[in-house]
């Protein structure tokens, strides 16, 4: 595929991110019966661009898409249509089409653009808006015959609103008018909405031009001014009802200082918050000198400088790489150690260490640097699953409010990929399943509105991630009894099971409450597969149920799947790694503190019991006789196991590569790694190990189960 | 749209054209130059085209200076308004160059400044 066929599927993911994230503002603004016409021109903005890129690169069915739903959001801000929550179905299920066209190898007719078409049809049922309001103002005939029909909408809902409208008279120097404009726009942005500029009369002779900026803002009149005046020369009028007589006007004349400044950047749509407050740059001082025109046009292609695209795969092998050089820097320490032993080359050696370890810390910024390039906030991730709780709330007639805490931490790219479809999956439960319908809601004695609360948040080399909803939670007694019909369990086991077992019987291959499996949250996927999806990118997922009050879903993963710190031991002659994540600290075993419970061996740590499993009896590996073994202790969230080695080689940071893939399916790995002296070691899943242990305990081994 | 329309004119008529990238800043070019056709777009960063067209109209040295509107296919009201303010003819947005210096050149050989 070409670079600019990559950059266009760029360019619109971004539009369509974009999209996606103001109709959820939208959304919101729509139920709180308090709708921005900025958002909505935001909205309509995108589109169009989407239409006009689609269009260029030979993507038809997309423009052609994005032209329909443009006609509907043009009728929408000019007000012809008024805003539903069945104009943003639509609207939603535009951006979905969009998001279907692009998708890797979609072809062009996955979406029926006439079908489309007639959903549009359906909602633009036209409500032709009152006429008569404008004439009642105190507006010139002349002020009136040159406003657009987007402008009149604007003011006649304003009026309709009552909120007061203003003409602020503005008097700019020619030289200057750019900047001065622009930051009267920026000034006026949290304040009031600026509906036109109209050109006085005769203005545009000499050095100054004479500017009337119609606007309409509910703040009081003193404020308004001073917000509006700060810096220039500026009157502030207020816009009568015909019939009611102006008496004196507001003037606000503060010294005319000629005001330049850097236009400010525009917000980027990403940035957006859910209630813009913008606060406006001061302008900064000595900037007079400056030619306007450089300025402006210089500041925007900086800011376009500064960021760049990359394909996730040029960093892959860019980590890769350095996977190499650490190699490199182990062999030479290797070789230095070698060195120092002849005495004649000491101070060779000694010097070879120095330069050694200097690369060593450059290599370590190099990656750091890496690793951070990869890193992408969560938020982008919650956006899309913001879009997904809407529309399966809607399905089901279900009231969902979405809280969201920690969308700012920062998870590898990969690791953002991997999870949109298990979250997705457990958010379609949480509504389909775990939220009620609004009246079952009532009786219960809860708020119709089901919360859903995505929260993350850092917690060393973890990433923690929550779901929880306030629905109406498992019943332990019926997901036993589910389990026992389906051979999953046998009843003899289900009598001691603990509550806690009970619930993560729902990880079962082949467990579904449900004798019909919907079609939202089923699709043919269990938990079990979102279990080990999330166990494949070495995470673990916990589950948390109250009966009446609640599911909470915790998953924690790894920051960086790219590179990793690992604990080097030996079982049995041979080398494994354990990353290091997963270990919590390393014992020496005493032999005498082992005991035996229930037919496996456990010891006491600290007052806690740990389960133990000796690596080489796992693996079938013939045991070798040795004096001391220890113990790794290794933890994924809640749960510990002890896993007994015969030696402990020490902490050194590994690139995993992946096992080739006749070995693939070869549970307990996460692949192999090369130790840079010709040793090849095998990376432990310790996720999954652990999985694999404490639920495998009437098992002697692993190697007993086929796989 | 503006280096479209740009290279059109310049391609197609061999038209001398000069740029404005908003209308505030047409408005102020306009006083000092004589043109043979104006080209508007009713959406504009600041002032409205309508607005433009109505200052345009105002102007002496303009007053019969041919206009051409260009706004998009669904904005009839405003073509309406624009044609009543003095504008002497429009195009709806998406066109062909072709198009484009068709109907410039009706209007640059309609005017009588020719």
């Amino acid at each position: 595929m070409s670079d600019v066929h990559d950059e266009f599927l760029a360019e619109a993911q971004e539009i369509i991110e974009a999209l996606s994230r103001d109709l959820l503002f939208l959304d919101q603004a729509q139920k709180e019966g308090n709708v921005q016409p900025d958002l909505i021109n935001e909205v309509f903005r995108g589109v169009h661009t989407l239409k006009g890129i689609a269009g260029m690169f030979g993507f038809q069915t997309l423009s052609a898409m994005a032209h329909t739903l443009e006609d509907l959001l043009d009728d929408l801000r000019l007000g012809r249509v008024q805003l539903s929550q069945e104009v943003l179905d639509v609207l939603f299920e535009g951006v979905e089409g969009f998001q279907r066209l692009l998708g890797e190898g979609a072809d062009q007719e996955a979406v029926d653009v006439k079908d489309f078409a007639q959903s549009i049809e359906r909602v633009s049922k036209k409500s032709g808006g009152g006429r008569a309001t404008l004439e009642e103002l105190d507006l010139d005939e002349s002020v009136l015959a040159v406003l657009t029909e987007y402008e009149e909408h604007r003011l006649r809902t304003n009026v309709t609103q009552g909120t007061p409208l203003y003409r602020l008279r503005v008097r700019f120097s020619l030289t200057t008018i750019d900047s001065n404009l622009e930051e009267l726009k920026e000034r006026a942005k949290s304040i009031a909405e600026i509906i036109t500029y109209l050109p006085s009369v005769g203005g545009g002779d000499g050095d100054e031009i004479d500017l009337d900026v119609l606007l309409a803002s509910s703040a009081p009149a003193n404020e308004l001014g001073e917000v509006l005046a700060a810096g220039g020369e500026a009157e502030l009028e207020l816009i009568r009802r015909k019939g009611v007589r102006k008496t004196s006007h507001e003037a606000l004349v503060p010294p005319p200082i000629p005001i330049e400044s850097e236009p400010p950047r525009r917000p980027t749509p990403t940035s957006r918050p859910p209630a813009p407050v913008h606060t406006p740059a001061p302008p900064p001082k000595g900037a007079a000198g400056v030619p306007r025109d450089m300025s402006a046009d210089a500041l925007s292609l900086r800011s376009v400088a500064n960021t760049v695209r990359v394909d996730i795969r040029k960093l892959d092998h860019l980590m890769n790489v350095v996977g190499e050089l650490a190699i490199v820097r182990s062999a030479v320490a290797r070789i230095t150690e070698r060195i120092r032993s002849r005495d004649d080359l000491r101070q060779l050696a000694i010097e070879l260490h120095r330069v050694n370890r200097g690369f060593e810390r450059h290599l370590e910024e190099l990656q750091d640097g890496i690793l951070d390039v990869r890193m992408v906030p969560l938020g982008q991730l919650f956006d899309k699953l913001a879009r997904i709780i809407r529309q399966v709330a809607r399905e089901h007639d279900k009231e969902v409010r979405l809280l969201v805490t920690g969308a700012e931490t920062e998870v590898d790219k990969l690791i953002v990929e991997e999870l949109s479809d298990p979250l997705m999956h457990l958010i379609r439960n949480a509504i389909d399943h775990g939220i009620e319908s609004p009246k079952v809601r009532e009786l219960a004695g809860k708020g119709s509105e089901g919360i859903l609360s995505l929260n993350a948040y850092q917690k060393g080399n973890h990433v923690v991630l929550e779901i929880e909803d306030d629905g109406a939670g498992m019943n332990e007694e019926m997901l036993v009894q589910a389990a026992i019909r389906k051979g999953i369990i046998s009843r003899d086991a289900a009598e001691e099971i603990t509550s806690q077992d009970a619930l993560e019987l729902i990880f079962m291959p082949g467990f579904s409450t449900r004798s019909a499996i919907t079609d939202l949250s089923g699709r043919g996927v269990g938990m079990d597969v979102v279990k080990t999806n999330i166990n494949r990118l070495g995470g673990v997922v916990d589950v948390w149920s109250d009966h009446g009050s609640g599911t909470k879903f915790t998953i924690t993963l790894p920051v960086t799947l790219a590179i990793i710190s690992a604990l080097l031991v030996r079982v049995a002659g041979r080398d494994f790694a354990i990353p290091i994540t997963s270990v919590q600290e390393a014992i020496l075993l005493d032999r005498t503190a082992v005991r035996t419970v229930e037919g496996r061996e456990v010891i006491s740590l600290r007052g806690a019991t740990l389960p133990l499993c000796r690596l080489d009896h796992l693996f079938r590996l013939l045991p070798v006789q040795s004096d001391r073994r220890f113990v790794v202790v290794c933890a994924v969230g809640q749960r510990r196991v002890g896993f007994v080695v015969d030696g402990l080689d020490g902490q050194q940071d590994i690139v995993i590569k992946a096992l080739g893939k006749s070995l693939r399916d070869v549970r307990g790995f996460a692949g192999a790694t090369d130790l840079g002296d010709q040793r090849v070691a095998l990376v432990l899943d310790a996720p999954g190990l652990l999985e694999e242990v404490l639920r495998s305990q009437e098992l002697p081994s692993l190697g007993a189960e086929p796989s | 749209m503006r280096a479209f329309v740009r290279a059109a004119l310049e391609e197609e008529l061999g038209a001398e054209v000069m740029e404005a990238e908003s209308g505030l800043r047409a408005l102020r070019n306009l006083p000092g130059e004589s043109f043979d056709l104006v080209i508007v777009d009713v959406n504009m960063p600041d002032l409205n085209g309508l607005e433009l067209v109505s200052f345009i109209r105002k102007h002496e040295r303009h007053a019969t200076t041919p206009i051409l509107l260009i706004s998009t296919e669904a904005a009839a009201r405003d073509r309406e308004k624009g044609i009543a303010l003095g504008a002497n003819g429009f195009l709806s947005k998406p066109f062909t160059p072709d198009a484009l210096c068709e109907r410039a050149r009706e209007l640059i050989g309609g005017s009588d400044s020719g």
